[in-house]
């Protein structure tokens, strides 16, 4: 009898097939999945949450300026309303706690729930910034060790913990850059930037200043070493290189490179974003890097954005540690931590360039890490690169006979497998793919990223997935290029069964809706 | 008028000492959905191979690199409302900036419409 569960045990989930959707309903929910207005259509400005004493003073003398003059236009809700609203749309969400989530480049790997237990330890989560360094010597400590670690594995002379994301670590990599040749009484303002680099360095050295210089990509998606040779000029002031790079391919001519760079009179800034697969295996320092920011994010399964600003802390060579930003940790020789502020900075520390931010960095971030570290020990880390390569290329192997792999063919990839859309029947796309896998009950992978690969689809499955889950995971991969292959036309409207269907991404491009309007925009 | 195309998908007609830039037909087409064009800086004095205007489409953002040294001379208002011209009319309508030209001679290195042609044939 249909509308009866007849399965027994653990009856299948509802197939979703459109023809079986079942009646509307009135609510616009279907079951448990749930329908959700905007907040300000849920709520009214007539409405309080809270119960608010009627103001028994006079405005404080001399802020009368700054009075309203009328009420905020606030989406007026109760708590238990409001609570509601925001767990209703995060069930329409995905995160990592949900499924795999393979979106290449940015490692979106499991945050650890020790990490989180450390970092609410009220000694690590209450501290401020502005307390007595004798009332914090905990938390310096871990800064501290944390530092040490980063240096050990990195093969560097120091690091500065301060600066707040990848980004903005590389920001603080060019600007000891720009100190250290300051110091030498040098002009050079041309940063070498390989095809292959992550697409924040070239904005990173104009945002810094410099005039930015590509290097093309090898065929096998490597720096082209004769092509940067010819580059460097007596004007470069440096190179910046992501290595792994962006194809998840390890650039072996890295040391030639550096010390072609060195020679000509540069410094070799590697965007340290990819750490996660060379972490223990490999010391960025042994091959002439001069600076190179670590995302504890991505490496070190910090949230990725969780719990306000993130942390890049940025390694330096021997030749650009004298040039670090104010402040930082130091441990003296009779053990004791303490930090180098501005007051001390003529203790041995005048060349400092300045400061990234108003104080030590990102304390909540940095217990996590070193948590993550030390959980896992200088073996377990090694382990993690590891299995984070092992993942990748099992992925790679597993679909490279239904999807083109560009440069499968030059050997291993290192912590992400690179496909195109080549080879994909007329009209289908990497776009068709990547709604497929929202059909599917996974995150897209990258898409459209190197921008080196026409089509690219960058999967990074991280250490964090199981041969069982990869598993799962390459069966609907290989069932969606299969699909692609064989001009399913279905793919085209994909997706079926997720909240809202394919999207116009054009039209929200052109013509951003990014502010409440009071009722619908006319269309 | 005679119109010299790039090896990085940039078309220039010519009239007199003045160059009408835009991307070609086969460079929209890569692109795909163009989204918003950052306009070349009027008054600016820009040298060959300059980054000079971006370009950004649903999939990427790109630098369009001026064929030949010059003064930009004007930029095409219609992009700021109708990007999406740069597709449908990407090389009559939706030109990106006009150039003074400094130094003719530079043409000489451009494509022309048959060699642009084969180039674009071999990718």
């Amino acid at each position: 009898m249909s509308g009866l569960n007849a399965a027994g045990w653990r009856p299948a989930m509802n197939d979703g097939g459109e023809a079986a959707a079942g009646p509307a309903t009135a609510s616009g929910d279907r079951g448990l999945m749930l329908e959700e207005p905007l907040i300000f259509e849920l709520g009214t400005p007539a409405k309080c949450g809270v119960d608010l004493d009627a103001a028994d003073r006079a405005p404080v003398q001399g802020l009368s300026r700054f009075l309203r003059k009328e009420a905020p236009a606030l989406a007026g809700l109760t708590e238990p309303e409001t609570v509601r609203h925001y767990t209703r749309l995060s069930r329409q969400n995905y995160a990592i706690d949900l499924g795999p989530f393979p979106l290449g480049s940015c490692t979106m790997k499991h945050n650890p729930r020790l990490n989180e237990k450390m970092a609410r330890l009220p000694g690590f989560a209450d501290v401020h910034p502005l307390q007595p360094q004798s009332t914090v010597t905990g938390a310096l400590e871990v800064i501290e060790q944390l530092a040490d670690w980063l240096i050990r594995l990195t093969g560097m002379a120091s690091v500065a913990m301060s600066p707040k994301a990848g980004a903005h670590g590389e920001l603080c990599g060019l600007l000891c850059i720009r100190a250290a040749l300051d110091a030498r009484g040098e002009a050079r303002d041309v940063v070498l930037v390989p095809e292959s680099a992550h697409g924040t360095n070239p904005a990173t050295a104009a945002f810094a200043g410099f005039k930015v210089r590509s290097i093309p990509a090898t065929a096998t998606g490597r720096v082209d070493l004769d092509a940067l040779k010819a580059a460097l000029t007596p004007d470069v002031a440096g190179v910046m290189i992501t290595n792994p790079n962006t194809c998840g391919l390890f650039e072996p001519d890295m040391k030639a490179i550096a010390d072609a760079v060195h020679a000509a009179g540069g410094y070799v800034y590697c965007d340290g974003a990819n750490f996660n697969a060379i972490v223990g295996k490999v010391r960025p320092g042994d091959l002439g890097v001069d600076a190179m920011h670590i995302n504890l994010h991505k490496t070190f399964s910090t949230p990725h954005g969780g719990g306000g600003p993130g942390a890049g802390p940025v390694v330096l060579s021997e030749a650009l540690a004298p040039f670090a930003p104010l402040p930082f940790v130091t441990r003296d020789v009779d053990g004791t931590v303490h930090l180098v502020e501005e007051e001390n900075r003529g203790d041995g520390h005048d060349q400092a360039f300045g400061r990234m931010v108003a104080f030590h960095g990102q304390m909540g971030m940095f217990t996590r890490a070193l948590t993550y570290i030390l959980s896992h020990g200088a073996d377990g880390l090694r382990q993690v690169a590891e299995d984070a390569v092992l993942n990748a290329n099992y992925v790679l192997r597993a679909c490279e006979d239904v999807l083109t792999a560009p440069f499968a063919a030059s050997g291993p990839c290192m912590h992400e497998a690179l496909f195109s859309d080549a080879g994909m029947a007329e009209g289908f796309s990497t776009l068709d793919v990547a709604k497929g896998l929202i059909d599917e009950g996974f995150h897209p992978m990258t898409v459209y990223f190197p921008l080196v690969v026409r089509g690219a689809m960058l999967i990074e499955p991280t250490e964090t997935e199981s041969k069982a889950g990869l598993d799962r995971f390459i069966a609907s991969l290989r069932s969606l290029a299969q699909r692609a292959q064989a001009g399913d036309d279905t793919l085209h409207s994909a997706p079926h069964f997720a909240p809202r269907r394919r999207l116009d991404e054009t039209l929200a491009a052109r013509k951003p809706v990014l502010v409440w309007k009071g009722d619908a925009p006319a269309s | 008028m005679t119109r010299y195309f790039t090896q990085d998908h940039e078309w220039i007609e010519i009239e007199g000492d003045l160059g009408t830039v835009g991307i070609t037909d086969y460079a929209q087409g890569q692109l795909g959905d163009i989204t918003f064009v950052d306009p070349a800086e009027v008054g600016a004095s820009v040298a060959k191979g300059d980054a000079v205007s971006v370009v950004d489409s649903v999939k990427a953002a790109s630098d369009v690199y001026t064929p030949v040294s010059g003064t930009i001379a004007e930029v095409n208002a219609a992009l700021v409302d109708e990007p999406e011209l740069v597709n449908t009319d990407a090389e009559v309508g939706g030109w990106l900036f006009r150039i003074t030209l400094s130094d003719t001679s530079e043409l000489a290195a451009l494509m022309d419409d048959a060699a642009y042609k084969a180039y674009v044939e071999t990718l």
